[in-house]
């Protein structure tokens, strides 16, 4: 039999909920106080880093655990007087440069930041010497010697006689 | 001559440029480089599942080759890798420790009660911080670790038959030599 529109809706609703059962983790554990100051501050630092579980999301936005954690991990940082820098460095080192939302620019990365511009260039360079060879063809093309008589028709066909 | 090559050449261009964009289509996005691969294993102690007065910690696992399994009862790919972790565990290759990575520990003691136990000891991250101190992102994840303390080998999801054939057990094969 096949499903009605209600039971394949409520099928869709259970998978759904499956999904979350997936991530129903013991909840973040209580973060430590701050001071208005220091959370403004991490709150800022938070927009800076991604969230490892939903990739496209900063981990101010993310509702996972993992965000909720790693906000907390962020927290006890700066409890022990850990500048942003190093809170930065402290999760790199675990998660990779994946973890920082601002991609940075070193060696390994050089081509993907700079090889459009070099690829720009580069075509900029190509079509400027070949518009010059072709100017140059150009000039050397034989100019036909053209009889008076063959220029009087042409002109007069031009003009439609 | 000189004429075929230059209208090869676009052709060519366009074919490198397809591959790229296929190998790049056929990345997983959710496998993320380990930061830790190569580097020494992070410190941690944490209080035993099945006997919370006692701890484990890395220091208690130098000197040999280990597999660390981060897993939940609330993880529902944790449960079909199971069966394999299991397998492994038969094989008596080398001891398996378990991360319970926030988790309930008396739900934990259930779900192992009920599927089998692979590890040797599992150990009770409840925070978190150990899960993070080893670049967890989503359970299941495995490291195999070598006598050194070195983390040589780490894979992310759940193991299967596969996985254990062509790259957890080559791995270990290879530690245990050295």
């Amino acid at each position: 039999m096949p499903w009605s529109a209600r039971q394949f809706l409520c099928f869709m609703f259970l998978c759904c909920c499956a999904a979350f059962v997936a991530h129903a983790q013991t909840p973040t554990p209580e973060m430590p106080p701050m001071p208005l100051e220091m959370e403004l501050r991490l709150k800022k630092l938070e927009t800076e880093l991604r969230c490892l579980v939903c990739q496209n999301q900063t981990l101010a936005e993310s509702p996972a655990g993992l965000a909720g954690d790693l906000r907390r991990e962020i927290r006890l940082l700066a409890d022990q007087n850990k500048s942003n820098e190093e809170i930065k460095e402290h999760l790199r080192a675990r998660y990779g440069d994946f973890v920082l939302y601002r991609p940075v620019v070193d060696g390994k990365n050089y081509l993907l930041w700079f090889g459009p511009f070099a690829l720009l260039i580069g075509g900029a360079i190509l079509l400027w010497v070949m518009s010059r060879r072709r100017a140059a063809s150009a000039k050397l093309l034989p100019t036909v010697p053209v009889d008076a008589d063959v220029l009087a028709r042409g002109n007069a066909l031009l003009k439609g006689e | 001559m000189l004429r075929t090559w230059r209208y090869f050449l676009p052709l060519s261009i366009f074919f490198g440029l397809l591959w790229f964009l296929y190998t790049g289509l056929s990345l997983n996005p959710r496998e993320i480089p380990s930061a830790l691969l190569n580097k020494p294993t992070p410190n941690f102690e944490l209080a035993q599942l099945h006997a919370p007065e006692k701890k484990l910690g890395n220091a208690d696992l130098k000197g040999q080759v280990w597999l660390l399994n981060v897993w939940g009862s609330w993880c529902v790919s944790c449960r079909y890798e199971h069966p394999f972790l299991n397998e492994l565990a038969k094989e008596q290759l080398l001891p398996i420790i378990g991360l319970n990575w926030k988790d309930k520990p008396e739900d934990a003691r259930a779900w192992l009660a009920k599927f089998g136990n692979p590890y040797k000891i599992s150990v009770s991250d409840l925070d978190g911080r150990t899960a993070i101190d080893f670049g967890v992102y989503g359970a299941p994840e495995t490291y195999i670790i070598d006598a050194a303390g070195t983390i040589r080998f780490k894979y992310t999801g759940p193991i299967d038959a596969n996985v254990l054939r062509e790259k957890i057990l080559p791995v270990i094969r290879e530690l245990k030599k050295s």
